[in-house]
């Protein structure tokens, strides 16, 4: 059954009274980042990379330099706090390079085209002032983009993410497999990387498709059948491994370790995110918030979107924004149930995901414990409507707005009416007051 | 937009309004009872039983040498256009008030014969049997063929209605300026390329009489002359002379444009209107016969292939030979150029006066509102150069001068005289010739010198003192003379140059007295000479401009008293100066062409013995100068009247059958000014459009304004569909059939705001499945419907944007959108309105939205309802202060504050965006939940 919630036009909640449609890029625009307090990078299949002004939508940089699509980038600033913030970026394509970008004139810092393989991951390590690129290998890059270090070939398929973790170590995921690499200063050089593999862990059945690093103590592992790992950053073991995430009671060190009936499109963990607290997933269609200490998902929304949700992000005020491939973009507020609920949230996903051997003990054992525990829930309080694609990606900005970007080449700039409408006074007086119109007015 | 239904005159649609007819008529007894001269073609408001023509027309005629004053042309080409109406006589009335002395010859002094650039002179003439009154335009054309090189024409513009013609002076004038300018410009090259051919032929005659004589010098070796042989030598040296006469005629005929160009105001005339191809076509002609550029003279000298003839000695009696057509005698681009102008003039003037200075009020109030007037307003309207400023670039630099002398002199602000004041001075002085004003010259300067204060005050443009008449059919009721030095005739020019100052003056002036006829010389204008330095320094001829000089520093530009001869008379003319000052300082005229000069200073206004003052403390006054000039200086009888002086003959309004009499007063009913409504409907058969360039526009004004009222009489939910409009969210029609969905767009487009200074955010047809981008471009869209696969998408995508738009669906009369529950569409869309013509409901609809822009003008430009007025008061109290003012001041209720904010935000927009960027397109909405109306 669909049950995919709606919320009707009546959106008391959501401030995005005003869109500005951002047009330039010629095909899907998959990349969305953060430059600065207001500007954005994007960049998507047609190799192009625009820089616009969040603010007022403009754009301001146009930059060439690819010929094949971007497959990853990564804004690099100067860690430099004494000369001017000077802003890079880093972008990756397919058609094996990897440029480094001045934002703020345009110009092409410097290309590397020594690539066996498409880069599809970069890092940076600003405490170390290197960046990783990951392919099919590794490599260790400064800041003039000389290459410090390389592994050897890794696999065909390559890294496809990184992240970094305490005491200069990084987890890669090949595949199904979670590298972890340690970087050594270079006994000889001074500035010299070595880069040594350290530790090879194959605990996921399926590809490994989100990375994300909680905490200075915590990362987080999703995978395309489902399972989600959350493992100590230190010593690399496993902390809670959830193939059915949803199953708190279940204790972490036991996995059960359940082959899951649906199909892999509908459970694969597409995006992860975290605060202190909480690991939220996109899992399928749904989104999960897992609770780190409680070690059980908190709450869920089964059908959040009408298709595989790409992306979320945790907002401060409790909220949660996913974007998926339906077009849509909702927000989400994660709510404290105030009444006990007269159906635990996690139950229907016995029948859902068809469990092989639910244990009914175990489960009344979670309602037990769910009983005595806060209940939340996600409630719908918006929902943007305006791609006509899938939503690749978004990006919150704060009191500016929210960027998204979708296959259908746009870019749509999501702003709070209101706001808008009083800065546009503001400069409205400031204007009038520069012109020397206004000294009558007052 | 400004212009209320009751203050504008109704103009005639063609497409008689269909409902109206099938309307059953009033019964007997409700009806109006005719003007008991029905019959006789009369209108009640009639003053004169009416002209013998129709409409206004233009009418060229020539003072041709051989036969006299004749009609060449009108404009429309129309024989019913000028009816009954004389032209012939017509033409003897206007060409005889020609004054500009054209002369040409063999001044003293001078060797050659001289060509003088004379300046077109202006007048206005009125013939009372006739009922007729006349711009008229003289001006002069070259031909090599004519006594003295020179034709007279003018160009008349006709008109029944008197104060349409004294109103619009200076539009027309201007106009007619830029007409003459053009056609004078193509005489000036046909008459060079014709001195040219004429040099050619002297130049190939001289060398066969050369040969000739040769021939003969060495047949006869007898050692002296014969007849024959001197007869060839005198030809032979007369043939030399001519070569040498028509070289330096040709010489100053090219310097002719340099000259002109000098004057840094000088604008040679654009054909700005001309349509798109001829413009370009023009561009390159206006560039290369510039005179200023080096390829000028290649342009004179380039003759296509032009075989000599042998020029006979004796050359033809001048009856012999036939003259040039007007055609002939100007350079056929610059010919269709000119009566391309002339026909946009005619187009222009047509219709009710009042009409056109509605217009202008409207338009000149418009330009004020520069910060709101994009929104509800044509963006070609906007564009539109105001006719002040073609009309000074045509008065020329010196008038500047002097006006910036004369507010330096006089702290007072500008004071011109009203057409009051010109009825005022009509004045009876019988016509001298100009021997007798030569002696009068004496006292005239003296008398000049003791009004010289006053007259540099009140004498910008308006020489209302030269009040020669004598009083019987025709009177000039105001003319304006571009006075030039050149023009004096023969016997003035072999005068010894007068000392006085004014000598030179006066002389012009007498000299449009000349015709024996009995004229009315109610005012005479002379405007500036626009006379060249290097022309004054080269011809000894222009030795009478020294004292023009002198006259226009001395601010003395007029000689009141002209032909003086008994002291009544003197007496009589000095009262009516008096008269006429008073008159002038009191009301603001029309005539200044400084209209949006701002005062220089309102403290220092001049308070008049009456206490009539009229300055309102604006800084910009030309709509009330317009009405004060138009209306103040009348008795409210005569401005009414003026628009019936061209009534026409229309059965079809008072004399016509009873159903379409009917009609036409039920169409008036909805107007609260019946008579103007007559009034337009009277005067012309044709609407009058203000601007011909807009004609297209009014057209599309009335069938949007008929559509929207059927629309709103057909459809119970229109309110809420024209509150989508006006608060910014787009509406959508949706519909199978083309037609219907875009009679719809366009009926409902005069709801929609402009975004910007670009075309209205409409789309009137869209077949393809819309995006969000549509919606933030467009704010009423026609969309079709259809059945197959396309058609599914495209109304999948309508309902996923649901949330931006309001659909109305025009198959099954269905919309989808918003609640509305304010007041204000109500008053804009009543479906009880009495209006029934398209474009009064325009108008209606115009009106109401200017009052809602100005209110949405003052939320946006109010300070302290957008930002807190201390740094510490919360946003909450803005907020309320803002709900507050919407509310209580500005009287909204409900969804109306929803409109005001949305123009507001338009206008904030529209002032905050950097002239050289354009401004994003973004989209605003809400999350309000739709409703579906049914009828």
């Amino acid at each position: 059954k669909s049950s995919v919630q709606t919320i009707g036009e009546e959106q008391i909640q959501n401030p995005y009274t005003e869109l500005l449609v951002l047009k330039g890029h010629q095909d899907i625009v998959r990349f969305l980042v953060q430059i600065d307090d207001c500007r954005f990078a994007s960049a998507g299949d047609d190799g192009i990379i625009f820089l616009w002004n969040a603010q007022t939508g403009e754009k301001l940089l146009e930059l060439h330099g690819h010929t094949h699509k971007i497959t990853a980038i990564a804004p690099f600033s100067s860690s430099d706090a004494s000369e001017e913030r000077n802003h890079l970026i880093l972008t990756a394509s397919a058609d094996r390079t990897v440029i480094v970008w001045d934002c703020t004139s345009g110009r092409q810092v410097q290309k590397v085209s020594c690539f066996h393989s498409t880069v599809k991951c970069l890092t940076v390590l600003q405490r170390l002032d290197v960046w990783l690129s990951g392919g099919s290998d590794l490599c260790v890059w400064n800041r003039k983009l000389d290459l410090l270090c390389k592994t050897s070939h890794l696999t065909d398929a390559g890294i496809s993410a990184l992240v970094e973790l305490p005491k200069n170590c990084v987890a890669a995921t090949v595949g199904k497999e979670l590298v972890i690499f340690r970087l050594i200063a270079s006994d000889d050089g001074s500035e010299g990387w070595n880069v040594l593999e350290v530790k090879r862990l194959v605990d996921h059945q399926d590809n490994i498709l989100s990375l994300v690093s909680v905490n200075d103590l915590t990362f987080v592992t999703g995978s395309h059948v489902g399972e989600l790992i959350v493992w100590d950053a230190l010593d690399w073991t496993k902390q809670a491994c959830e193939c059915d995430f949803w199953d708190s009671s279940v204790p972490p060190d036991v996995q059960p370790e359940i082959k899951l009936s649906q199909s892999p499109n509908e459970t694969s963990v597409q995006h992860l995110t975290s605060d202190e607290e909480c690991v939220f997933a996109a899992v399928g269609k749904g989104i999960y918030v897992y609770n780190l200490q409680m070690k059980r998902v908190i709450a869920c929304q089964r059908t959040a979107h009408d298709s595989s949700v790409l992306h979320i992000e945790k907002l401060p005020n409790r909220q949660l924004i996913s974007c998926s491939e339906d077009g849509s973009v909702r927000i989400w507020e994660l709510r404290e149930k105030q009444q006990l609920p007269a159906e635990p949230v996690p139950t229907g996903f016995f029948n859902m995901w068809g469990f092989g051997r639910a244990n009914r003990q175990a489960n009344q054992a979670a309602k037990k414990m769910q009983d005595n525990t806060p209940m939340y829930f996600l409630e719908l309080v918006g929902d943007l409507i305006g791609h006509s694609s899938a939503v690749q990606m978004f990006l919150y900005f704060g009191e500016l707005g929210l960027a998204t970007c979708s296959a259908d080449h746009l870019i749509i700039l999501w702003k709070d009416g209101e706001r808008e409408s009083r800065l546009r006074s503001l400069t409205l007086f400031q204007k009038l007051a520069q012109n020397g119109n206004l000294q009558l007015k007052f | 937009m400004i212009s209320a239904p009751d203050v504008v005159a109704f103009t005639r649609e063609e497409e008689l309004e269909d409902e109206l007819c099938s309307e059953p008529p009033l019964p007997e007894e409700y009806s109006v009872p005719l003007f008991p001269f029905a019959s006789h073609g009369a209108n009640p408001w009639a003053k004169v039983a009416g002209s013998k023509f129709t409409r206004d027309f233009i009418l060229i005629s020539e003072f041709s040498e051989q036969v006299g004053p004749q009609p060449l042309l009108t404009i429309p080409d129309d024989a019913k256009v000028s009816g009954t109406f004389d032209l012939n006589y017509f033409s003897l009335r206007i060409m005889s008030v020609d004054y500009q002395a054209s002369f040409v010859g063999h001044p003293p002094g001078s060797a050659y014969p001289k060509l003088n650039f004379v300046e077109d002179s202006k007048v206005v003439l009125g013939d009372s049997k006739e009922g007729a009154f006349a711009y008229v335009h003289h001006l002069t054309l070259y031909d090599l063929e004519a006594r003295g090189f020179v034709r007279p024409f003018c160009m008349a513009y006709i008109s029944a209605d008197e104060h349409k013609i004294m109103q619009q002076f200076q539009e027309l004038s201007a106009e007619f300026s830029k007409a003459s300018e053009c056609l004078k410009t193509g005489n000036r090259k046909a008459f060079a390329n014709e001195l040219e051919k004429k040099l050619k032929d002297l130049d190939y005659t001289r060398t066969v009489l050369h040969n000739e004589t040769e021939i003969q010098k060495k047949a006869n070796d007898k050692g002296y002359y014969t007849t024959q042989a001197i007869e060839k030598a005198n030809e032979l040296a007369s043939v030399e002379k001519s070569i040498i006469e028509h070289q330096d005629l040709l010489k100053q005929i090219r310097s002719y444009p340099y000259r002109k160009l000098k004057e840094s105001d000088f604008h040679p005339y654009e054909p700005e209107c001309a349509p798109g191809q001829a413009n370009a076509g023009c561009g390159q002609d206006l560039t290369a016969s510039d005179p200023a550029e080096p390829g000028e003279t290649h342009l004179y000298a380039h003759v296509p292939s032009y075989t000599p003839k042998l020029i006979k000695a004796k050359s033809a009696k001048c009856f012999d030979k036939k003259l040039k057509t007007l055609e002939e005698l100007c350079d056929i681009y610059f010919f269709t150029q000119t009566l391309d102008q002339l026909h946009q003039i005619e187009r222009t003037f047509r219709g009710d006066a009042c009409y056109l200075l509605t217009d202008q009020i409207s338009r000149a109030l418009l330009k004020q509102q520069s910060v709101t007037n994009f929104l509800f307003e044509d963006v070609s309207f906007l564009d539109e150069k105001p006719p002040e400023k073609q009309y000074r670039g045509c008065r020329g630099l010196s008038q500047d001068a002097v006006d910036r002398k004369c507010s330096e002199e006089s702290p007072a602000p500008k004071v011109v005289i009203s057409l009051g004041a010109y009825k005022s001075s009509v004045e009876c002085v019988p016509i001298k010739m100009e021997q007798e004003m030569e002696d009068s010259q004496e006292p005239k300067m003296t008398e000049s010198v003791t009004f010289e204060h006053q007259e540099n005050l009140d004498y910008l443009d308006a020489d209302i003192k030269g009040s020669i008449s004598s009083g019987e059919s025709i009177e000039v009721l105001g003319t304006e003379k571009s006075a030039s030095g050149l023009t004096k005739s023969e016997s003035q020019a072999s005068l010894p140059v007068s000392p006085s100052p004014q000598a030179g003056r006066s002389k012009v002036g007498s000299r449009r007295t000349v015709s024996e006829d009995s004229i009315e010389v109610l005012s005479t204008c002379p405007s500036e000479s626009l006379i060249p330095e290097d022309f004054k320094a080269s011809y000894p001829s222009a030795i009478n401009e020294e004292p023009y000089a002198d006259d226009e520093e001395g601010g003395l530009r007029f000689t009141p008293k002209l032909n003086l001869d008994n002291a009544d008379e003197q007496e009589d003319v000095s009262k009516q100066e008096n008269l006429v000052q008073v008159d002038s300082s009191c009301c603001i005229g029309k005539e200044s062409p400084n209209f949006l000069e701002p005062l220089p200073d309102l403290g220092q206004k001049p308070c008049d013995e009456d206490g009539v003052v009229r300055i309102p403390p604006q800084p910009y006054r030309q709509a009330e100068q317009g009405l004060c000039g138009s209306f103040g200086g009348f008795p409210s009888h005569d401005g009414i009247s003026g628009g019936f002086l061209s009534y026409e003959l229309d059965s079809r309004y008072l004399t016509g059958s009873r159903e379409v009499s009917k009609s036409s007063l039920d169409e008036c009913l909805d107007s609260t000014s019946y008579i103007s409504s007559a009034a337009s409907t009277c005067s012309d058969r044709t609407p009058s459009p203000a601007h011909p360039a807009c004609q297209a526009r009014e057209r599309h004004k009335k069938k949007a304004g008929q559509n929207a009222l059927r629309f709103i009489r057909q459809y119970p939910f229109a309110h809420p569909a024209i509150y989508s409009l006006l608060s910014g969210r787009t509406l959508i029609v949706l519909g199978e059939e083309e037609a219907i969905v875009k009679k719809l767009v366009t009926a409902l487009s005069i709801f929609v705001p402009n975004c910007g200074v670009y075309a209205k955010p409409v789309k009137h047809w869209v077949t393809s499945p819309l995006h969000v981008v549509d919606f933030q471009k467009w704010k009423l869209i026609g969309l079709q419907r259809m059945a197959s696969p396309a058609g599914v998408n495209v109304l999948h995508a309508l309902s996923r944007y649901s949330r931006y738009v309001s659909v109305l669906d025009a198959d099954s009369k269905t919309l989808r959108c918003p609640l509305y529950k304010g007041t204000l569409v109500s008053r804009l869309a009543d479906h009880r309105t009495q209006i029934k013509r398209g474009s009064t409901y325009y108008m209606h609809v115009q009106s109401i939205l200017t009052q809602l822009c100005s209110k949405a003008f003052l939320f946006t430009f109010c300070h302290h309802l957008h930002l807190p007025i201390s740094e510490r008061e919360p946003e909450e109290s803005v907020v309320n202060r803002r709900m507050n003012f919407l509310k209580l001041q500005l009287g909204l209720a409900n969804e109306d504050i929803k409109i005001v904010q949305y123009l507001a935000e338009l206008l904030k927009l529209q002032y905050i965006q950097e002239p050289g960027q354009g401004v994003n397109p973004l989209l605003r909405f809400d999350y309000v939940p739709s409703f579906l109306y049914k009828i």
